[in-house]
């Protein structure tokens, strides 16, 4: 049905609803029951020996399948970071959050996740209190589904 | 034994706004008034329904508009049987091309007013060149489903 | 290597909120456009190329389908090409292969896209799959907000340096876009404006982003015979670069971004060009974000890595600087991201055509264009001279 905008141009309004399901794969799967037991699982490649966190199928390098299985630090060093306060599709928790790249002891990439623990609501407090460099770990939720967010965050040490 | 994968279920859902423009508003009230309307290319000379910004064949903003009969014949249909995203109304239903009398393109709309619960039946009574005429919904809300469908004459 | 080839015209929407039209209108505005300032019929058009963010953005799948009579390719052979936010650059890319190769003599390249009607953040936060990257980019500002902290952190670059540059970029483009009748944004802002806006993904503010805009651009390139013999004054394709990236964001250093250095280096060997900031005249710099303006400046070779703040500060990079980038305002105030590629490019051949009227660079006889895609993950150039 056509409605007009505040320019009186006229408007129609849809929403598409698609429902999709994906294959998760052996990789992720084992990655993910890691996770559920609190353990991150990384893999190595028997070419270039980089450890990779999420564990991978294959080294996206070399090229060649990563079969070694290597469970890593859950500490590590914060290489970026973003205080993110707008809401979008898609988005891992309310914001305000703190989206973030960290170095994890022993592997050889950064890995996506969340900074958290403490107040995010003042800007300068958070600025202070957060730099690159920083040492931060893990911390789990209580209730675990197989997901990236059975991390809760990583936490300022 | 059937080998069972994991999924991950994932639903993506997008809140759309789309600009419908002076042509297809016009074309929208239109049928509010139980009218079709069409408009014709100033060069070629083609009606062209429903009516159109510009005539796809000589590039040209279309020229003048005119109400079209509400009556013509059947060019080509399909009856649906599944459901599936973005169906006009609830399975069975008929999908058809209706070239409509004193028109120069084909019209897609609905064939109904008869029963669809029996493949051959319905094979009997639609055909190729079988005269139709819109019949419409008592409410309107400028939309094309303000014609309910077109029912053989 | 292929034959040479040039652009003989281009022609662009009025940018912005354009729910006075549907999408294939829109299309055919800047379709209309080209033509009329090519001085050719679509009839003279041996293929076309089409692009625009993937089908979730205007929840229309078949785009090339859907703008199928706008833009004159029905009976033609067509190719659609989609890069994200470098797409309009790979259209320009597919359109030059095309006639390079000698197997078309004169192609219509077509980018667009219609942000109001549908939710860009989600459409770009399903770039990345839903295991694991899509809950982290934040939406594009959140990626590009992360790769300036990183910079800012790898130099050492005081924060408020970088705060200064970043909102003298600012200034300067929405100023410039003032003498754009294209551009969507035309609003000018003062530095105590961009430095106290709303934080959206720290450390970028509202005035350090772009707008989502609706908008077209298309662009005619021909072989040297058709050129020569139809335009007074075709823009030449002098250097291509194009590299991508790992899809894990985490897996390669975007700072010194190999994949940006690496796409310029190739666009430059070919034009033979050694050093930029000097030789080239204009630079339409993809420019979504200040910070990350910035950051290309270094990765492109227009200064040293680390100095592209003080180099700002001192006006190198400003109209009537040495090496003035974005004269047009740039992605930062105009961004219909299927077309944003294609519009650096359009613009870089109306200043080396002397077509840019009040945003003209005196001279201008070389430049470069350039766009980024995905979440930091294509780039591509092409650098365009008057002569050949």
């Amino acid at each position: 049905m056509v409605t007009f905008d505040k320019k009186g141009n006229p408007i129609i309004e849809a929403e598409v609803r698609i429902p999709y399901e994906l294959a998760v794969g052996p990789t992720w799967y084992r990655f993910f029951e890691g996770l559920k037991q609190e353990k991150i699982f990384a893999t190595r490649c028997p070419k270039c020996n980089r450890v990779l966190v999420p564990a991978r199928s294959f080294c996206p390098r070399c090229f060649v399948d990563m079969e070694q299985w290597v469970e890593v630090s859950q500490e590590g060093e914060i290489v970026a970071w973003v205080l993110t306060d707008y809401e979008y599709f898609g988005i891992p928790i309310r914001p305000p959050f703190i989206g973030s790249l960290i170095h994890l002891e022993g592997t050889d990439c950064t890995f996506n996740h969340l900074i958290g623990g403490f107040d995010l609501s003042d800007l300068d407090t958070v600025r202070k209190k957060v730099k690159n460099g920083m040492r931060v770990k893990a911390v789990w939720e209580k209730e675990k589904k197989g997901h990236i967010l059975d991390i809760k965050y990583f936490e300022p040490l | 034994m059937a080998k069972h994968f994991q999924t991950l279920r994932h639903d993506v859902w997008l809140p759309y706004k789309f600009a419908v423009g002076p042509t297809f508003h016009r074309f929208y009230e239109g049928l509010k008034e139980e009218k079709i309307l069409a408009n014709q290319c100033p060069k070629c000379g083609r009606i062209l329904v429903p009516a159109r910004t510009f005539c796809p064949t000589c590039y040209v903003d279309m020229g003048d508009w005119r109400e079209v009969a509400q009556e013509g014949e059947v060019v080509s249909w399909s009856l649906a049987h599944d459901e599936f995203f973005g169906m006009p109304v609830d399975p069975p239903f008929i999908g058809a091309l209706i070239r409509l009398d004193g028109t120069d393109c084909n019209f897609l709309h609905l064939i109904g007013g008869l029963d669809l619960s029996n493949q051959d039946t319905v094979r009997g009574k639609i055909r190729q060149g079988a005269r139709v005429k819109a019949v419409w919904s008592d409410e309107k809300t400028g939309h094309l489903l303000d014609i309910k469908y077109f029912q053989p004459v | 290597m292929g034959r040479a080839v040039g652009i003989i015209g281009t022609g662009q929407t009025r940018h912005g909120s354009r729910f006075d039209v549907t999408y294939p209108d829109l299309v055919r505005e800047a379709v209309q456009a080209v033509f009329e300032d090519a001085g050719i019929t679509p009839d003279d058009i041996d293929g076309v190329v089409s692009g625009t963010m993937p089908s979730m953005m205007e929840g229309v799948a078949l785009t090339h389908f859907y703008f199928a009579d706008a833009m004159r390719s029905v009976g033609k052979p067509i190719l659609k090409t989609e890069t994200c936010g470098s797409t309009g650059v790979s259209l320009a890319l597919t359109g030059y292969y095309w006639v390079a190769s000698g197997m078309a003599d004169m192609v219509l390249v077509v980018g667009s896209e219609k942000m109001h009607e549908g939710d860009s953040q989600a459409t770009m936060t399903t770039v990345a799959e839903p295991f694991y990257q899509r809950f982290f980019i934040s939406g594009a500002p959140g990626v590009f907000s992360m790769q300036s902290q990183m910079w800012m952190a790898r130099y050492g670059i005081p924060e408020d340096k970088l705060r200064d540059a970043a909102a003298k970029v600012s200034v300067d483009h929405h100023r410039d876009a003032l003498d754009n009748p294209y551009a969507h944004i035309k609003k000018a802002v003062t530095m105590d404006e961009v430095k106290n806006a709303k934080v959206i993904t720290y450390p970028c503010r509202l005035w350090d982003i772009c707008p989502n805009s609706d908008g077209a651009c298309a662009v005619i390139f021909a072989c040297e015979q058709k050129a020569r013999k139809i335009c007074q004054r075709p823009a030449w394709i002098k250097g291509i670069g194009y590299r991508g990236d790992e899809y894990w964001f985490g897996d390669s250093d975007k700072v010194v971004w190999q994949g940006a250095i690496e796409a310029a280096k190739e666009a430059y060997g070919m034009a033979g060009i050694t050093n930029p900031r000097k030789e080239l005249d204009v630079a339409e710099v993809y420019n979504p974000f200040t910070f990350q303006e910035l950051l290309y400046y270094e990765n492109f070779g227009f200064c040293d890595f680390a100095q592209a703040c003080d180099y700002t500060l001192k006006g190198t990079f400003a109209r009537g600087g040495e090496l003035p980038c974005d004269p047009s305002g740039g992605t930062l105030c105009t961004n219909p991201i299927g077309a944003t590629g294609l519009i650096r490019v359009a613009e870089a051949a109306m200043q080396v055509t002397g077509k840019a009227g009040d945003h003209q660079i005196e001279g201008a006889g070389l430049a470069l264009a350039h766009a980024m895609g995905g979440v930091d993950q294509f780039n591509g150039i092409m650098i365009l001279g008057s002569q050949l």
